[in-house]
């Protein structure tokens, strides 16, 4: 076997050292009634090429962007990936270690992670970002046990309607045996989480108000507004960002006030792949460094005093307090974070901006040019990014298949998850939907043949 | 600092916010094809202060440059206990980035994603006959959240009966997530002493009708095999608890011995230490469960099914825990994960295990009488020592330490709690008997040198890129980003 690089002579030799005779001795501490009688029942070993051909043919059986006219968003985006992210992580010095804990021989992935750490508190507005953690999801979870935490005692968690149906539900098993009471603010009217209902949801029980910025909608909230309530009634404001190439157009989360910023950062050149592995960002105030969950790194020196960097502030952490830790979590996203700060660096400050405006207006476009069409509207006048919600007049279902038999992958159906919004649909334009594309969708939409 | 601060080959490299040169870009976009429009200007931001700003060739050989200050398995020998660092195949990685995989959007509907899922199927199925589970679940996103997913199995259970139980027993060799994962399900942790082994006394003494589970590693990380593991389920059992298998140390048994044959109720994998899925400088990882079939009504969903000749997304699990996080778990690993299995074939994953096996008790073979081996049962896939043995006030640190001199990535240290000053030493099945002997050459090196000249390990490393870092320093005046001035 190609990856096992033991001749029959190394066995026996190292058998002999060992002072045994077979290697079946070497599980003697495995009593009889525990060993598994029959060999397992899986294919023999594949050769690369036939394992390459094999996966091929699954892998042909999926409908990728690059092939469909795409325009699903949802918490997971179709940016375009620079070929330099995919050559630089494939420097296997990065993805082939591990955590660093090991300073002296890992400081390339110290370094970066510390960088990234850097760029994630510039774009959020905030003090101190994390090394990482799962996803948007786990880490808007994740930002909610540390308002739970750190709220003295407050119970209760305000979520917006508008918020990410997988961050709420995310949310929901995390606090499920927590003693916690989670209830939603309604966003459905206009799009917005209701300013006035969340006033009256407010008291001193709140510990944390949820908000997604943009929003599942793609509108974007008047978080400043949140920020004063919410501060107000004493509880901490966490922004939940789904598509973290908005905070390169629209003013930062930590400008507007927000105690916690967390988000998913896929959109900065990690792959789609079907969804994951994306890479979650946590960013806090000053106040908030020791409640952090997650690995952390930080700047010192050496013996000679030259500059370095090392995993910090571990009593937060599992392996130093296990029960008492912030958090479970043992391991950070290590080869996304890479693939996140590269992609930031090379986009930069001028790049990340046009960027984003470009999505912003290919967006505008596309809702302007639905909008003409009898039989569609637009469900929200808010101000998008580069999402927005359609009602059709036809049944929804009937309209993605006839969008998919002309090659187009027009949208999320909203009705599961927000019953109110039948035949709704989430769309998202983003750089790689040129006009053409648009036009094309806009045809379709209408009943032509492309 | 500037480049003459470079010698040979150790570049220097600053910080991408140092070498920003204001006016220089790295990236291209397409041309505007649509009118240009902008939202109102009081929700716009001002620019990005002190953001970067570089060419490709910055960014390039920025990364470059920091990857030479970094150890992975592909630089040499990563005997890092509990990990797992196996060789990680490179086909394994173009095959995560064919396009059919990676370009595939996680709302695609389902028929037209029937590749992806079923290879999940697959995976599904594989991992189940490899642990001896019926069902599994390939959402969490790491071993850790693994584990807090098996314990909200665990409560979904109870509660369905009516119970309410409150205690986790966990044994002092456990990880340090264990009691964090049980702890996040609303769970006191009963710590157990083990002497080695968990003995059928220790559990039974904490056992009673409040204890929801016990979590256990088996092997334990000190790479024995739990010998009363039958015996210890069928008294939780009996009692109307549940056992929760650590499956971190799965290397040790795949093809020997079977988690779900033997009482075992739930177990997470680490695809990315068992399944030879790269450790990404600290992820991503991925943490499958397997569980019993009396906990598949409150697996996480999705899950992956089959349906006449379709595979489908299923979240019609009225029990079901809920998710866990967002989508239906890290596909790419998955996939790499998969590819694998295919490689490997059964047989070939049985002979990995037995190799890993042979490994560690040949390094143990070769290393015992100089350094300590505390606990003398036959080890499995790691071996852990001492540091009582080594002379002249001379710590595991510093074994450690003087190991990258050397030219090795350092093993385990100072874990498990159990072991004073431990050294846990995992070289998994893809080394070499070559490699095991240089190492094993260099550990008994610098016992000499620890008696004869202590000194070059309390300096150690002297050879790697810095030298020991003030850790103190860093975590009482903390400095966790760049800021400018």
């Amino acid at each position: 076997m190609r990856y096992l690089p033991h001749t029959d002579v190394d066995v026996q030799q190292m058998l002999e050292t060992i002072g045994v005779e077979k290697l079946d001795e070497l599980f003697s501490g495995i009593p009889e009634s525990c060993r598994l009688q029959a060999p397992l029942n899986l294919p023999a070993a594949k050769s690369e090429s036939e394992m390459m051909a094999l996966l091929g043919v699954l892998a042909a059986q999926n409908a990728k962007v690059s092939e469909w006219d795409s325009f699903l968003g949802g918490g997971a985006y179709n940016h375009f990936i620079p070929a330099v992210v995919d050559h630089l992580v494939s420097r296997s010095e990065f993805y082939t270690a591990y955590t660093p804990y090991q300073p002296e021989i890992s400081q390339g992935t110290l370094q970066a992670v510390f960088e990234f750490q850097t760029m994630i508190c510039q774009l959020t507005g905030m003090d101190v970002a994390n090394a990482s953690m799962y996803d948007g999801a786990s880490a808007c979870a994740e930002a909610v046990l540390l308002a739970l935490r750190t709220g003295r005692k407050r119970s209760r968690v305000l979520l917006s309607q508008a918020l990410h149906p997988q961050y709420r539900e995310t949310v929901a098993t995390y606090c499920r045996y927590l003693d916690v009471e989670l209830e939603e603010i309604p966003a459905v009217e206009s799009g917005l989480t209701d300013q006035k209902q969340l006033a009256q949801l407010l008291d001193e029980r709140v510990a944390a108000v949820v908000v997604g910025y943009p929003n599942y909608f793609g509108q974007v909230e008047d978080l400043a507004a949140f920020a004063e309530t919410t501060h107000a009634a004493g509880a901490r404001l966490i922004a939940a960002v789904t598509e973290p190439l908005s905070l390169a157009l629209f003013k930062s989360p930590g400008e507007l006030g927000a105690d916690v910023v967390v988000g998913e950062g896929q959109s900065f050149g990690i792959p789609l792949s079907y969804g994951g592995p994306g890479i979650g960002f946590f960013a806090v105030k000053q106040k908030d460094m020791r409640a952090l969950p997650g690995r952390l790194v930080g700047e010192t020196i050496d013996q000679d005093g030259k500059r370095g960097f090392v995993l910090t502030l571990a009593t937060r952490e599992q392996h130093i307090r296990r029960e008492k830790a912030t958090s479970n979590i043992c391991s950070n996203q290590g080869m996304c974070t890479l693939m996140v700060a590269i992609y930031l660096a090379l986009h930069g400050k001028q790049g990340l901006r046009k960027l984003a405006e470009l999505n912003y207006a290919k967006a505008a476009y596309a809702k302007q040019q639905i909008a003409l069409l009898d039989g569609f509207e637009l469900v929200f006048g808010g101000e998008h990014f580069n999402e927005f919600v359609i009602r059709c007049s036809e049944p929804v279902a009937g309209l993605l298949q006839r969008m998919e038999q002309q090659g187009i992958l027009s949208g999320i159906a909203l009705a599961q998850d927000y019953p109110k919004l039948k035949n709704c649909l989430l769309l998202c334009v983003t750089e790689q939907n040129s006009r053409e594309q648009i036009d094309r969708l806009v045809t379709a939409l209408a009943g032509g043949e492309l | 600092m500037s480049s003459t601060d470079s010698r040979g080959l150790v570049l220097d490299e600053k910080l991408l916010f140092e070498l920003t040169d204001p006016g220089r870009v790295g990236y291209s976009l397409p041309a505007p094809d649509v009118p240009q429009t902008v939202p109102r200007s009081e929700l716009l931001r001002a620019e990005i202060a002190d953001f970067p700003e570089l060419s490709e060739v910055d960014v390039v050989r920025h990364y470059t440059r920091l990857s030479t200050w970094n150890y992975g398995v592909d630089s040499g020998f990563y005997p890092l206990g509990s990990c797992t660092m196996k060789y990680n195949p490179k086909v394994n990685e173009q095959a995560a980035r064919l396009p059919g995989f990676a370009e595939l959007h996680p709302h695609t509907p389902d028929h037209l994603s029937q590749g992806a899922l079923q290879l999940m199927y697959e995976l599904q199925q594989d991992l189940a006959e490899i642990s001896g589970f019926p069902a599994i679940t390939l959402q969490p996103a790491a071993g850790a959240q693994g584990e807090f997913a098996g314990m909200l199995m665990i409560r979904a259970w109870h509660e369905a009966k009516g119970q309410k139980r409150h205690k986790v027993m966990i044994p002092d060799t456990a990880h340090g997530t264990n009691p964090a994962s049980a702890s996040l399900c609303g769970y006191d942790v009963v710590p157990v002493a083990s002497d080695g082994v968990l003995s059928k006394a220790a559990v039974a003494a904490v056992m009673d009708d409040d204890v929801a589970a016990l979590m256990v590693t088996n092997p334990n990380t000190l790479g024995l095999f739990e010998s009363d593991i039958r015996e210890i389920c069928e008294l939780v059992h009996a009692k109307g608890g549940l056992v929760y298998c650590d499956g971190a140390n799965l290397n040790a048994l795949m093809g020997i011995s079977r988690p779900g044959d033997i009482g075992i109720d739930v177990m997470h994998f680490n695809l990315h230490k068992t399944f030879s899925t790269p450790h990404g400088g600290g992820g991503p990882g991925s943490g499958p469960v397997g569980v019993v079939e009396k906990l598949q009504p409150f697996m996480p969903v999705p899950v992956v099914v089959k349906t006449g000749e379709l595979f489908r997304l299923d979240y019609a699990l009225p029990q079901s825990v809920g998710r866990v996080k967002g989508f239906a778990g890290h596909f790419s690993i998955l996939v790499r994960a998969y590819a694998y299995i295919l490689a490997m074939g059964g047989e070939g994953l049985k002979r990995a295990t037995e190799l890993a096996v042979l490994n560690a008790n040949y390094v143990r073979a070769r290393l015992e009488g100089t350094y300590d081996l505390p606990y003398k049962q036959r080890s499995l896939h790691e071996v852990v020592f001492s540091e009582t043995a080594l002379a002249n006030d001379c710590h595991t640190l510093d074994v450690a330490k003087r190991l990258i001199d050397y030219g090795y990535h350092p093993p385990t240290i100072y874990f498990p709690l159990v072991v004073k000053g431990a050294l846990m030493i995992e070289p998994t099945e893809t080394e070499s008997k070559q490699t095991l002997d240089e190492f094993c050459d260099a550990l008994l090196a610098i016992a000499e040198e620890a008696k004869t000249d202590p000194d070059l390990l309390k300096q150690a490393p002297v050879r790697a890129r810095v030298k020991r870092l003030d850790e103190a320093t860093a975590a009482r005046k903390p400095k966790l980003r760049w800021t400018k001035d």
